[in-house]
């Protein structure tokens, strides 16, 4: 990787937007030569450093500390960590440090260059190792000091052009086309991305298709066209799209399963970002996912390997979906009782599985259906209870007070629980606790402990999802409102996706793991990485 | 066939006397208490073949005990005992030494929780303060013995206690702190909204604290913890951890009626409807602190330790 030289840099450039252009997918050198060469090209636009331009054809040194340094300049999950990275994060001491470079001409002979950077680094390394607490630079020695130094998703910093364009900059690596925002985005909000339904994703954007397995791009369709929606539904479908990837993997030579198979799903999975932004059973899943390939010792043989993730991912859906929605079926029947009247919001399939398991124990209730705009997810929580036989009533959310006094309990679904004990759902459910508290109706919420988080989140604007404004306008009568809500400078229409809910509008959490108060999420999770 | 139905007739009966007898030698021994020392006799006496048939008549004595007294105390006990002695590995291959195992386990419960309710006294007494007025409901031999404490750590304080209808079981501890040279007062379960704003803390005992973090306690204890939230007075609740139970109401119809009357009225009378309840459920949000011999937690940490205990 070292023999990058200036002279030879200009052909392989062609070759690599030739490669580019014709969809194939860039192998590794490529890549890296790529990312060179952008850099390359940075460096030289940054005049007060020309000796950057020197440092790009250094090779590896072995005893630099690389691994902890940062890149500063490129995204952190990208490229292998088994690939010997030509850091230039020696780029990085000499950015933050003040202290004027020498004047390096390029005319200084290649030697004379190396020597001179060697001795550079080595005292910068020193000055750092002195310095290193009272540095003034908040950059490079934070991440020095604590690895672990936690950075916010980039989903939910779209107003900061940095991140933009970091993110930007790995998507083109990745080969990932960038989807753009659309309308015009409330400022509370403008720190989320907003993307239009209207064109099919394959006809805004266009995807490689050697880069992206094909179930993965219909996955993503269905994604961003709201076919799949629904916790648990997206992440089955998650898994089910990972196991035909990973049936039709073959392992290239020179390559380890274990760490090849996770770097290919690593644009699969931005790519999903794209079209939507991952849930967190998501996220949980392919954690899973991740650390079950990893975990494949070497000798197996790619069959056996194969055969092994499949069985995990079949085993890991069964214990987590079917069989929690069994467990939390017995602890929820034994909270309902004859006569209740129960109130549940949208479409869960959590709890139309309970209301069915319960009718079909001869308990003896009814239900309401709570409804709201835009997606009206109630319709189908409504068709599937009659289609038992539960009676049913329907009304939209405007109506909630109206029909509190008759409720006997709320049953509520939820996307995620975060580890404050928040229950982050459907956007409304926040309203339906804080309406039923007041009219002291207990709130059941039930969800299956994959959907734990350990984020913390006590408000509903720092992460969330902004879908279609164009879903809210309606066509009534021939006559379709706000229609030109484009041209109006001072409108902002707001689609939002979820809303938090804080424990004490929450009386009682029926997980797989029995039934704990809203408080206890954490132990849950410490129980569960116990497990681990 | 008819052998069996004697033998657990006969067994029945030994264990409800035993437990008679228990609950008579020391009346000041928590229900609980002597339905634990009850359950390890038995398995002292038990001549089952198997680790799994005894774990089976063990429960089965539980219960035979909570159709005796059905409080929510003795059914919580009896679980944790027998989960606490089946804790430990089982793996001898000799059945009797595995009993021998179990029993050791057993009296080591026993005595764990003998000495529950003076660590409970120790973590409390502090929290009452010189010249403090305390409100008290109905009659706890944890609260009892809280207050002993504080006494003979030299405090001067007044109790106020409810008269706790139906039994009047407040006039039996405003008779016991008497004997304790501490100013009392009965009052009437109603005027309780009226002498809150004299009094500076409330604390009462719990015959159950369940997983929620609320308690399940003689019947008036709601509106007490109702009416000190009103004030914004401290509501602190004393119990003893074999007290834990793994019940979760979210409204006081929820609580299971086998808990809410006494044994012999749930045997008697056919239509509970018109029966008075003894107890209610306290909701966690009312209630301040715990303290038990686990040490003193929030309403929400009951749950962590329940998960401790239980799982």
């Amino acid at each position: 990787m070292a023999d990058c030289g200036a002279a030879d840099g200009p052909v392989k450039k062609d070759d690599i937007v030739r490669a580019k252009n014709e969809g194939k997918e860039l192998t590794k050198e490529e890549k890296q030569r790529l990312r060179k060469e952008k850099k390359h090209q940075k460096k030289q636009k940054d005049e007060k450093r020309p000796s950057e331009r020197a440092k790009e054809k250094k090779p590896v040194a072995p005893s630099q500390p690389v691994a902890t340094q940062p890149p500063t300049q490129k995204a952190p999950t990208v490229l292998p960590a088994s690939a010997p990275i030509p850091v230039p994060a020696s780029g990085a001491p000499s950015h933050s440090s003040p202290a004027p470079s020498p004047a390096d001409k390029p005319a200084k002979s290649r030697a004379e260059q190396k020597a001179e950077r060697r001795a550079r680094q080595d005292a910068d390394r020193a000055s750092k190792q002195q310095s290193c607490f009272s540095s003034s630079k908040t950059k490079a020695p934070p991440s020095e000091l604590n690895p672990v130094v936690k950075r916010l998703p980039e989903h939910v910093q779209v107003d900061d052009p940095a991140v933009v364009k970091r993110l930007a900059k790995k998507l083109e690596r990745q080969q990932i086309p960038l989807r753009s925002d659309y309308g015009y985005k409330v400022s509370l909000f403008s720190h989320l991305h907003q993307y239009s339904r209207k064109a099919p994703l394959t006809q805004q954007l266009s995807i490689p298709s050697t880069v992206i397995h094909p179930s993965i791009v219909r996955l993503g369709l269905q994604y961003s066209q709201g076919i799949v929606v629904g916790s648990n539904a997206r992440s089955v479908a998650l898994l089910h799209a990972f196991k035909q990837v990973i049936r039709d993997y073959t392992t290239p030579p020179n390559e380890e399963l274990a760490r090849d198979l996770v770097n290919k799903l690593k644009p699969y999975i931005s790519f999903l970002n794209q079209c939507r932004p991952l849930s967190a059973s998501m996220g949980n899943a392919i954690k899973y996912i991740k650390k079950e390939i990893s975990n494949i010792p070497s000798q197996f043989k790619e069959e056996e390997a194969k055969t092994k993730l499949q069985k995990c991912i079949d085993c890991y859906i069964n214990e987590n979906v079917v069989l929690a929605a069994k467990a939390i079926s017995k602890y929820a029947i034994k909270k309902i009782s004859d006569g209740d009247v129960i109130l549940v919001y949208g479409c869960s399939s959590l709890v139309n599985h309970i209301l069915c398991e319960a009718y079909d124990k001869s308990r003896k209730f009814r239900v309401i259906v709570v409804d709201s705009r835009p997606r009206l997810e109630g319709r189908e929580a409504l068709r599937r209870l009659v289609q038992r036989g539960i009676s049913c009533t329907y009304v939209l959310i405007s109506a909630l007070s109206y029909i509190l006094p008759e409720v006997s309990k709320v049953f509520l679904g939820a996307h995620a629980l975060l580890a404050n004990g928040y229950v982050m759902s459907r956007v409304g459910t926040s309203q339906i606790a804080l309406v039923a508290r007041t009219f002291n109706v207990p709130v059941l919420v039930c969800c299956e402990t994959y959907k734990f988080c350990e984020r913390v989140q006590t408000d509903s604007f720092v992460s969330n999802e902004l879908d279609d404004p164009d879903d809210l306008m309606v066509t009534r009568k021939g006559k379709t409102q706000l229609e030109n809500w484009h041209d109006v400078s001072s409108l902002g229409l707001l689609n939002l996706v979820y809303d938090v809910t804080p424990p004490d509008f929450v009386d009682l959490v029926i997980t797989d793991l029995g039934m704990i108060p809203c408080t206890s999420v954490p132990v849950v999770l410490r129980v569960k990485n116990l497990e681990q | 066939m008819t052998e069996i139905v004697r033998n657990t007739s006969r067994k029945k009966d030994f264990l409800v006397e035993y437990f008679r007898t228990q609950m008579r030698t020391d009346p000041d021994m928590a229900s609980a208490v002597a339905a634990i020392r009850t359950l390890l006799e038995f398995l002292r006496r038990d001549k089952g073949e198997t680790i799994l048939g005894l774990r089976e008549s063990l429960k089965w004595a539980t219960d035979c005990l909570t159709e005796v007294d059905s409080s929510v105390a003795v059914s919580s006990g009896g679980e944790l005992f027998l989960r606490f002695i089946s804790l430990t590995s089982l793996e001898h291959q000799d059945l009797s030494r595995c009993k021998k195992v179990m029993e050791e386990r057993g009296e080591l419960f026993l005595e764990k929780i003998s000495l529950s309710r003076t660590k409970v006294a120790k973590l409390c007494h502090t929290f009452i303060k010189d010249g403090a007025k305390i409100l008290t409901h109905s009659s706890s031999r944890v609260v009892l013995r809280v207050l002993e404490k504080a006494a003979a750590e030299k405090k001067r304080f007044t109790v106020y206690v409810t008269e706790s209808q139906p039994d009047t079981a407040g006039k039996q501890m405003a008779d016991a702190l008497r004997r304790l040279n501490v100013p009392v007062t009965v009052v009437l379960d109603a005027a309780v909204g009226y002498v809150l704003e004299k009094v500076d803390l409330v604390i009462v005992g719990a015959e159950g604290v369940v997983e929620s973090g609320g308690i399940i306690n003689k019947i008036g204890t709601y509106q007490m913890a109702v009416c000190s939230k009103a004030h914004n007075k401290p509501f602190y609740v004393v119990a003893e951890s074999f007290k834990f139970v793994r019940l979760y109401p979210l409204n006081q119809q929820d609580v299971p009626d086998r808990f809410k009357y006494k044994a012999d009225t749930l045997r008697t009378v056919s239509d509970l409807s018109d029966e008075h309840p003894m107890i209610d459920y306290t909701p966690p949000s009312l209630i301040t602190l715990l303290f038990t011999d686990l040490g003193v937690l929030t309403p929400s940490a009951v749950s962590d330790e329940l998960i401790k205990l239980y799982l």
